[in-house]
């Protein structure tokens, strides 16, 4: 939108993106200066930037004590695996209601809407004896599994982009005498492959944030996630905010890399994913 | 590779594409929920698989009790804070879609908080409002605002707005992008002869940008409503609930996993689900009767 307002305006908004601006970085940059700092400069220095950035004993310690390493080890096989499932499902159920009339369609459609509704913490109660009965407690399979199915976002995403797909890729195909499953495979899977980056992005991004269910479903040491390594590091070393200001950093690493490089599939897939 | 008719790997593919996504949403979703509705209605401990039925006893409780509808005062803080936020990325959004210098740069900066980890966040927070070391603090002391300093977490009329604060922190960015893809999807000659007819930017705003979001800005408020009400990570990593900071999704959780009592628990669950059902009926009837 567009407002030819007063020049009083125009500082307004300026000042407005300014204070925005430092509210967002101020924390952040109270960690970056605490992460570079021994305890006791931490405790003295203020908010001024650290002597030496090359001070690193604060990362070596909260990898080694707050076992941060499995916690990113662990979170990338769950990632994985929970990320391929998601993409998989995805585009197989919007391959299937996307391209072929039946019966049961508008039902799978309407059953994946109701469920968004159901907030996912309320149900996780019942959640964890369906957990419990499959033998998967305090292993990665719950996450993972909980993780796999795919969500109506998703399906929305993708039924958009099947629907943009020509039907005569389709139908040139089969006169060719190509199998569904061959042109899933090679036409609609890949043709769906702008959605799917910024999906496995999106996807990504709240599973690595996850906290809930890591700490619900795998309280075992061995099968910590960069959420619950954390966590349990702040509890005996709460009295070094320097360490933890490190840890910190270091868990924020991963994703700013992945937005800073990915900020205009992330942007669209937001603005696609809840506006339509 | 496939030698059967079209008609035949239609149903393989429906059946092939369609079984295994269904069953588990089925199981996720709606076997939970509605496994709930029945825990609910007995003594459950959650320790191997004896239960009783008692009716509507756990209900009962859960509604004489005034403990557990006393925290959704808490769960208030994150309401009422939610509300500013989509306001503060509604106005965002706005300039951010004019003409301004270096918006996308701006864009990204405000969005960034939504995509760093949740609970180093939460533990970031925990530096930041550090009584003694704090950095918020540090900053109050360092402009000459010293009394302003607060015990932010120590203090109980504050804690809560600490905490919704950093809600906030993170969730504005995404509204705001959310709302920058609905402005962009306004046709822009609407503006257009709005300027010939000699409307001003807040008559643009008003009859035009505001009609045309309203789908989205419904969505925002359900979700913060909903997110309100499911309100968790950041309270429990904080504080662990305590000092007055427990909403009904850590009481829910201690009630389960922490006191052993799985039916109350899941009886707690129904009665916020049934909330969180109720408010969007609520919502979608009253809020945009007129609509549609």
């Amino acid at each position: 939108m567009e407002r030819e307002g007063s020049v009083g305006f125009a500082v307004f908004k300026y000042v407005t993106i300014a204070v925005a601006l430092f509210v967002v970085f101020f924390p952040i940059y109270s960690v970056v200066i605490g992460a570079f700092k021994t305890q006791v400069e931490y405790y003295q220095s203020g908010l001024s930037l650290p002597k030496d950035f090359f001070y690193l004993d604060n990362f070596s310690k909260v990898i080694d004590v707050g076992g941060l390493m499995l916690g990113f080890r662990n979170i990338l096989v769950i990632l994985f695996i929970a990320v391929a499932g998601n993409v998989v499902f995805g585009t197989m159920v919007a391959y299937a209601l996307g391209r072929f009339e039946f019966k049961l369609r508008k039902t799978i459609m309407g059953m994946y809407l109701v469920a968004q509704v159901i907030p996912m913490v309320t149900t996780q109660v019942a959640t964890f004896t369906i957990i419990q009965h499959l033998h998967l407690y305090n292993t990665m399979g719950a996450p993972i599994l909980l993780y796999l199915g795919a969500d109506v976002l998703q399906i929305v995403i993708y039924l958009q982009f099947v629907g943009s797909i020509p039907r005569d890729l389709d139908e040139s195909a089969m006169i060719e005498g190509a199998s569904l499953f061959r042109i899933y495979r090679s036409i609609i899977f890949p043709l769906l492959g702008p959605a799917t980056a910024t999906l496995i992005i999106l996807k990504s991004i709240s599973i690595y944030n996850d906290f809930y269910t890591p700490y619900l479903y795998m309280p075992s040491q061995k099968l910590k996630v960069v959420s619950t390594a954390i966590y349990s590091f702040i509890g005996p070393n709460a009295a070094q905010l320097n360490v933890i200001s490190a840890g910190i950093l270091l868990i924020f690493i991963p994703t700013v890399v992945l937005f800073l490089f990915m900020q205009r599939y992330i942007f669209a897939g937001v603005t696609n994913g809840s506006v339509k | 590779m496939f030698n059967f008719s079209y008609k035949t790997q239609r149903y393989l593919i429906l059946f092939g594409f369609l079984t295994i996504p269904v069953l588990l949403s089925l199981t996720f979703s709606y076997y939970p929920a509605v496994s709930l509705f029945y825990y609910s209605l007995t003594d459950w401990t959650g320790l191997g698989w004896d239960m009783h039925f008692i009716g509507l006893d756990n209900y009962k409780e859960i509604f004489t009790k005034p403990e557990v509808f006393g925290v959704l005062k808490n769960n208030a803080y994150y309401f009422i804070g939610g509300l500013v936020q989509v306001a503060l990325a509604l106005y965002f959004a706005v300039i951010l879609n004019g003409r301004l210098r270096g918006k996308n740069g701006f864009r990204a900066a405000l969005f960034l908080p939504y995509v760093l980890h949740s609970v180093a966040t939460v533990i970031m927070f925990k530096n930041v409002y550090h009584g003694e070391y704090g950095s918020l603090n540090m900053l109050l002391g360092a402009i000459g605002l010293e009394s302003w300093q607060q015990s932010w977490l120590g203090n109980k009329h504050l804690v809560n707005i600490s905490l919704a604060f950093i809600s906030m922190w993170k969730f504005m960015g995404l509204n705001m992008v959310v709302f920058i893809g609905a402005l962009q999807s306004i046709p822009s000659d609407l503006y257009e002869a709005a300027s010939i007819d000699g409307a001003s930017g807040w008559q643009k705003f008003r009859y035009i940008t505001l009609p045309s979001i309203r789908s989205v800005m419904e969505l925002m408020l359900i979700l913060t409503l909903t997110g309100a009400l499911e309100a968790f990570d950041i309270p429990y990593v904080m504080l662990l609930g305590a000092n007055g900071t427990s909403t009904f999704v850590i009481q829910t959780v201690n009630t389960a996993f922490k006191y052993q009592n799985f039916g109350l628990a899941s009886a707690m669950a129904v009665v916020l689900l049934l909330m969180v059902l109720l408010f969007i009926v609520i919502q979608r009837k009253l809020l945009f009767r007129g609509e549609k």
